[in-house]
């Protein structure tokens, strides 16, 4: 028989209670690694204030001096080494947005083919798998460079694509086969009336013509975003029908119909405010036009190589783990093929791929700062690089370089979390 | 408290690299029983590896010699490859004794750290293909050049073609070797450096001859080595070996006299070879230091010669790299 303690609950010394003694050991941890950091701290701040290195972050006003050759945003030499910085963080996001983008449909692509019934297919994905994930992608980057570089022709003479190339190619067939001459001269003067080709390729990137945005061209833009927004009226319209009456509606293809057609619609009122800046070689280069450089090319293409061969792998073990079940009974049920993946076995599969996808997304974006071994201007070869060089302010310089980095891949992993959770929910209805 | 916090997360990584700023580095040597000396990854004439790992050039001599007047053996160096853009933080972070790696002095580095003195006066130059007619580097307008990253040649770069309203690409490599990879496979119409380091470049590529250095010299470069900030004895350790080298070759004294000039009446090199005066002892050496670095390395003139002159493989003539007595502007003070 349990007896009432006199006097209430036992009372235990503060040195014997556990959470008290739990509290404290925590308290003396933190203590002690606070103080070493303090440490090293005050310990790096006098040394490098005893050689005479400046610290703090007023040299990001200072003017740079050196050329970048890829800027989305204006630069030139005599701007600062802020500005550098935001060229740089902009290159870097470009390569992690179209690589990540690339990838996941590649890697799709690679996926699916894996597990494809048809012997030669599987087997192909298998080899690009097997081959592409076991070689260093420093090497891979190095490369498509040379590559790149090495198959392309100098700027005198470039590649030119378009009509104007091909049909000027089937003149001169035409007298290699030993045709009359008029009829070569035909084919020629209709090249020559048709102009000069737009794009070219050489070993200094792609150049392509630059679309200049005449008046009213900012009301083609307006009318993308309200055909956008009324996709998503139509896809809720749509569902709320579906629930009240079962009866479905071409979703899809309803909404690429008001995003295509209503942009245009609005361009053929305005008059096709639009115009078009033609590249043409002048002196070394072409000049006008816009171009991709190889660097860039290079690099999208290794990176997005590379990660495919992981996404494709993550992709098949997404659609493995759906039991086969799960697709019997979809058809037993009646739907279509289509159907029955796009709304039972994919939405169960990427709750598995998500995950290790967003793994993925990370690993491809900081990959990008290999960059620097071809010479593509990313964040980390202009600021961690060439600014650090140039200002000597290595601490400064890394840690904003650390801090990028990691809210990168923090807000990317936030944003991937958030439609991890959003896919699950769906099945919780 | 925000600055606080700032400064502890960054210490955290830092705290540790950073090396005292009062290290005596000529102990800290003579105790470790070897120099380590920053080179570059590999400059014909300056600092180069050949097939079994022995190093030779230029900067590789200034090391060699440095090792000869501490340890009386000129094979007690350990060489560290570094490249344009991580050479100062191995510096400044004490992983290297000296910085002895083509490395141009200007205000904004000796303002951080120590240049010992002017081992080689160069200046900056293009090479461009032949097929390209180019004669002049005024003629370079709209051209894609190739520079490697964290130089002052990416800097002057810049200013050369802004001063002359040209306009021009850059593509920064982080290395000498891709850098010139990227020229050889035409991603640009000139590469541009140091006339000497164009020199070395143009013998590793395929076809040398199918190249041209242009006439026109941009920029002052003067190239030497370094030590860091706020160790003076060692920075006069160094900075005297440089001197100890010109001075024998103004004094006639080379690698092959040197032991006959311990009998020489004459003042000047009785002061040197050290049989007047303390002098070595004043800087923490032994009186028979420039004796060592003449008997192991050799003078000025004979480093010179033996790495980069007209009688090596990059036939460079002496140029301004002359004594000042002979009509170039190498100069030491007196050893008094």
């Amino acid at each position: 028989m349990k007896q009432a303690l006199p006097g209430g609950p036992p009372r235990v010394a503060v040195h014997r209670n556990p959470r008290v003694r739990s509290a404290f050991y925590q308290i003396v941890v933190l203590a002690v690694v606070l103080a070493c950091a303090y440490a090293f701290a005050v310990n790096a701040s006098a040394n490098l204030r005893a050689q005479g290195f400046a610290s703090g972050l007023g040299f990001l006003g200072n003017t740079a001096g050196f050329g970048i050759n890829q800027t989305l945003i204006d630069y030139s030499e005599t701007d600062t080494y802020g500005r550098v910085f935001v060229v740089g963080l902009l290159n870097t996001l470009l390569v992690a947005v179209i690589g990540c983008v690339l990838a996941t449909i590649l890697g799709f692509i690679i996926g699916i083919a894996r597990l494809s019934p048809n012997w030669l297919i599987a087997r192909l994905g298998g080899v690009y798998v097997e081959t592409i994930r076991n070689l260093p992608l420093l090497f891979q980057i190095l490369f498509w460079y040379l590559a790149v570089l090495g198959t392309m022709p100098g700027p005198r003479n470039s590649v030119g694509l378009g009509l104007q190339p091909i049909i000027s190619a089937i003149g001169d067939t035409s007298v290699w086969l030993g045709l009359p001459a008029a009829i070569a001269d035909a084919w020629r003067g209709l090249a020559a009336w048709i102009g000069p080709p737009d794009v070219y390729l050489n070993n200094r990137g792609v150049i392509l013509p630059r679309p200049l945005l005449g008046d009213g061209s900012e009301w083609v833009f307006a009318a993308f975003v309200a055909a956008v927004l009324a996709a998503f009226v139509v896809r809720h319209w749509a569902r709320r029908r579906l629930d009240a009456t079962g009866r479905t509606f071409p979703v899809g293809w309803t909404s690429l119909a008001l995003i295509v057609t209503l942009p245009v619609a609005v361009l053929l009122v305005l008059g096709v405010p639009l115009a078009f800046e033609h590249p043409e070689l002048r002196g070394f280069n072409f000049v006008g036009g816009v171009r991709l450089i190889p660097e860039l090319v290079a690099l999208l293409f290794a990176l997005v190589t590379y990660t495919a061969a992981y996404i494709g792998e993550v992709v098949r073990a997404g659609i493995l783990a759906v039991p086969r079940g799960q697709s019997e009974a979809a058809l037993a049920l009646g739907l279509r093929r289509g159907l029955a993946l796009r709304l039972i076995i994919v939405p169960q599969a990427l709750r598995v791929i998500v995950p290790p996808l967003t793994n993925q997304f990370l690993n491809l974006t900081k990959n990008s700062s290999l960059a620097v071994g071809i010479g593509y201007p990313d964040l980390f070869a202009v600021f961690a690089g060439t600014t650090l060089n140039q200002t000597h302010q290595a601490i400064e310089i890394i840690a904003i370089t650390m801090a990028v980095y990691l809210a990168i891949s923090l807000i990317t992993s936030i944003a991937m979390n958030w439609y991890n959770a959003r896919t699950n929910r769906r099945f919780e209805r | 408290m925000k600055r606080a916090i700032f400064t502890l997360g960054l210490a955290i990584g830092f705290g540790l690299s950073v090396a005292p700023a009062t290290a005596q580095t000529l102990k800290k040597v003579k105790d470790r029983g070897s120099l380590i000396c920053g080179v570059s990854q590999g400059l014909p004439g300056f600092s180069t590896p050949d097939d079994k790992g022995n190093w030779t050039g230029l900067d590789v001599d200034y090391c060699r010699a440095i090792a000869a007047a501490i340890f009386n053996d000129p094979a007690k160096v350990k060489f560290s490859p570094l490249s344009t853009k991580d050479r100062f933080e191995a510096l400044k972070s004490g992983e290297i004794d000296v910085l002895s790696r083509n490395s141009t002095w200007t205000l904004s580095r000796d303002a951080l750290y120590n240049f010992v003195g002017v081992n080689y006066y160069d200046g900056q130059g293009f090479m461009v293909r032949k097929a390209l007619k180019v004669n002049s580097a005024l003629e370079l307008n709209g051209a894609s050049i190739c520079v490697q990253t964290g130089t002052t040649t990416e800097l002057n770069l810049g200013d050369y073609f802004r001063s002359n309203s040209m306009r021009h690409e850059v593509i920064a490599f982080s290395t000498a070797d891709e850098t010139i990879k990227a020229y050889e496979a035409g991603r640009c119409d000139a590469f541009t450096t140091d006339v000497s380091q164009l020199y070395s470049e143009k013998l590793k590529l395929s076809n040398a001859n199918d190249h041209v250095i242009l006439p026109e010299i941009i920029s002052k470069e003067p190239l030497g080595p370094m030590v860091r900030h706020a160790d003076d004895q060692w920075f006069d350790v160094v900075k005297w070996v440089h001197f100890a080298m010109i001075n024998a070759e103004e004094l006639g004294l080379n690698s092959k006299n040197v032991d006959e000039s311990l009998k020489s009446n004459m003042p000047e090199v009785k002061r040197l070879v050290g049989t007047e005066g303390n002098f070595g002892e004043q800087l923490g050496l032994t009186k028979d230091w420039a004796v060592r670095i003449v008997k192991h390395v050799g003078n000025y003139g004979e480093v010179f010669e033996r790495n980069v002159g007209t009688g090596s493989r990059l036939g460079i003539s002496r140029g301004i790299n002359r004594l000042w007595s002979k009509g170039g502007i190498q100069y030491a003070p007196p050893i008094r």
